[in-house]
């Protein structure tokens, strides 16, 4: 179950990152439906989901994700309550 | 700041910025340096248009004359190779081909820089030196091994330096220095280089981009002139008019040290040319007092271009030392450790830089050194003379002031002027005065050294030469006037200039004293005069009016029957150098 503010959350830095208002992410959004989500914003996804969440990723993580909602998976696994 | 940020600048409205074209020729992937200079450009008013070789394809894009990269004709062009790929060709040499690495990596270098030269001439080359990979194969023991890594890249670093030196158009960026502040830890992303081949993280991009663009900004003339420096609390520890000179904090008392750091660096940069002026609230004679007294200051008052203690305004303070540097605000820096002075000075003269000192003074000199504030573009013996000459200047006008009678001032000034002949020695500098003055400059005639040298021995030509000093010091050559017959009885003033740096001072009441006098000597009763207008010499377009000469269809006519020499200032020596012409009772 995922938590409830994560999808908005993450649907607000895309829009920002890809300097986009109208953008609406879904847990089964991939590359594919996005035109502006390229290797070069996905690097920066990555960097301002980093920033927000106060996690870090590994390389395989970046790697693997495919979809919004692998991202979410990972966030809600690896976010933890206090980041020291 | 924040790449972000900088992204954000893309956006923005590029119109009537300066345009710059930059080509990018690197072999990892660069755009997110790509955007992060134009955004960071954006900050400095420049509109810089990025071209971006092909993925590693620096060599063939600089062997090929007809690759985009001279179709693109960039002003600059930003070469970066990357150890990390260096590393992969190094890996796969035999142990002789290693021996050499250095040698020929820089024989290539020197080949792509020769075609750049040869082919685009105009465009200056900015080369990416190699920080340290760490590999750690030998450990520390790389330094005794030629064929390790560490001393091939190092090797290669000092080449690249020393190929600088020899070479006008080739610049280093100098990311060794940059790694060095901030580390490989902050600076690389082993995740971003693995997914995206990135050698550095994108918090990395803004801290290139503004090193390159310091390069670049010098280049193109943006750089500081000035360092303006509070006293209290900021060049020393305490507050003198309180504590008194024996409490001050410097050297060895209390955390003096870090102001005696930050001496020594100002020190060195007025070395190199920067001028430092001092502004500060204070009663003047104690200010003073420990540039005078105080056996661990560092800087002296000599070391002080122009010295303001006051209780007035620190803007007002600051423009006062702006109109005797007459430099731009935007070529000053002030440092004050007071937020409020800081602020003041911001908000009244926004093109100032004023950075945000730490709080901690320990704090001062790492956080200003990371600034990178006096990036420059050449360095000359000139430039160690620079803070002498300033402060000549500012002991004139501070002179001038005491005096509400010019005449007065200027006979205080004690000024010699000394009449040269052309000769070798004099010749350089005559053209050289020839060629830059634009405005005292009656008809701009822009004679050669070759020219010169012909007119010199031309018998009917009359040449003089004025070189000027005063109580605070010396001028050199600073005027300089060729005349030539025109008809019977009339002397045409062929060329007639002066240098701006002694304006007003009557120097030129002295040149005509001197040319009527020769004139009549020779049997001429008339001098002509023409002003010929250019964008940069109306300052003159008066001047044969001013002189008491008056306006005919041929041109401006003075007669020397009824001349009556003005008044000035200035004691004339140097006839005797003159002899092939004889001076009339001259002054």
């Amino acid at each position: 179950m995922l938590h409830s503010n994560l999808l908005p959350a993450i649907n607000q830095i895309f829009i920002d990152v890809l300097d986009d208002q109208d953008i609406v992410v879904q847990l089964e959004t991939t590359a594919q439906d996005i035109d502006a989500w390229d290797s070069l914003n996905h690097i920066q996804l990555v960097v301002a989901i980093e920033k927000h969440f106060k996690v870090k990723f590994s390389t395989s993580e970046i790697y693997a994700w495919k979809s919004v909602g692998d991202m979410c998976k990972t966030i809600q696994e690896r976010s933890p309550v206090h980041e020291s | 700041m924040d790449f972000k940020l900088l992204k954000e600048n893309l956006k923005k409205d590029f119109t009537g910025l300066k345009k710059i074209k930059l080509a990018l020729l690197a072999d990892s992937a660069e755009q997110f340096l790509a955007i992060a200079l134009r955004g960071y450009g954006y900050s400095l008013s420049y509109d810089i248009e990025v071209y971006a070789a092909p993925f590693a394809q620096i060599e063939n894009e600089l062997f090929d004359t007809e690759s985009g990269f001279y179709e693109f004709k960039p002003d600059f062009a930003l070469i970066w190779y990357s150890p990390r790929k260096l590393l992969k060709q190094f890996c796969a040499l035999s142990d002789s081909e290693k021996s050499q690495y250095a040698k020929q990596k820089l024989l290539l270098i020197r080949k792509l820089c020769q075609n750049i030269n040869q082919y685009h001439p105009a465009c200056k080359i900015i080369f990416t030196n190699f920080p340290d990979l760490g590999q750690q194969i030998f450990g520390n023991y790389a330094s005794k091994v030629s064929i390790s890594f560490e001393y091939q890249l190092r090797k290669l670093n000092l080449e690249l330096m020393e190929l600088s030196q020899e070479t006008a158009n080739f610049y280093i960026h100098d990311l060794c220095a940059l790694q060095a502040r901030y580390g490989e830890k902050q600076l690389f992303d082993a995740r971003m280089y693995v997914v995206a081949d990135m050698v550095y993280g994108l918090e990395a991009m803004p801290l290139l981009a503004k090193n390159i663009l310091d390069i670049i900004a010098a280049q193109l003339g943006q750089f500081k002139k000035c360092l303006i420096l509070d006293l209290d609390n900021t060049l020393w520890g305490g507050i003198i008019g309180d504590d008194g000179i024996e409490k001050i904090e410097i050297g060895d008392l209390g955390i003096g040290k870090t102001f005696t750091d930050l001496q020594a660096w100002a020190k060195q940069l007025k070395e190199r040319g920067v001028i430092l002026a001092v502004c500060s609230q204070n009663a003047v004679e104690i200010a003073k007092i420990p540039f005078l007294q105080h056996p661990d200051m560092l800087l002296k008052l000599e070391d002080i271009a122009v010295f303001v203690a006051n209780w007035g305004s620190k803007a007002d303070n600051i423009k006062y030392i702006q109109e005797i540097l007459n430099i731009g605000f935007n070529s000053m820096v002030f440092l004050d450790d007071d937020p409020y002075q800081r602020n003041l000075v911001k908000t009244y003269l926004p093109e100032v830089c004023v950075p945000e000192l730490p709080k901690d003074p320990a704090d001062y000199l790492p956080y200003l050194t990371a600034l990178n504030l006096f990036e420059t573009a050449s360095y000359s013996e000139e430039d160690k003379q620079r803070n002498r000459y300033y402060q000549e200047e500012s002991s004139r006008t501070l002179l001038k002031e005491s005096f509400t009678n010019e005449l007065d001032y200027l006979q205080h000034l004690e000024m010699v002027a000394e009449i040269l002949p052309f000769n070798e020695f004099t010749l350089p500098r005559i053209e050289q005065l020839l060629q830059r003055s634009n405005q005292f400059n009656l008809r701009t005639i822009r004679y050669s050294l070759e020219e010169l040298r012909e007119i010199a021995q031309r018998e009917e030509m009359l040449t003089f030469a004025f070189s000027m000093k005063d109580k605070f010091g010396s001028y050199g050559i600073v005027s300089v006037a060729i005349l030539k017959p025109r008809r019977k009885n009339v002397l045409f003033i062929d060329t007639w200039l002066m240098s701006c740096r002694v304006l007003k001072r009557g120097l030129e009441d002295v040149v005509l004293d001197c040319m009527q006098s020769v004139a009549r000597n020779k049997n001429y009763d008339t001098l002509m005069g023409e002003y010929v207008p250019t964008s940069k010499n109306s300052l003159v377009k008066d001047h044969y009016r001013k002189m008491g000469f008056t306006q005919h269809e041929e041109g401006w006519l003075l007669s020397l029957k009824n001349y009556q020499p003005k008044a000035h200032a200035i004691k004339i020596t140097g006839r005797e150098n003159y002899a092939a012409l004889e001076f009339a009772a001259c002054n």
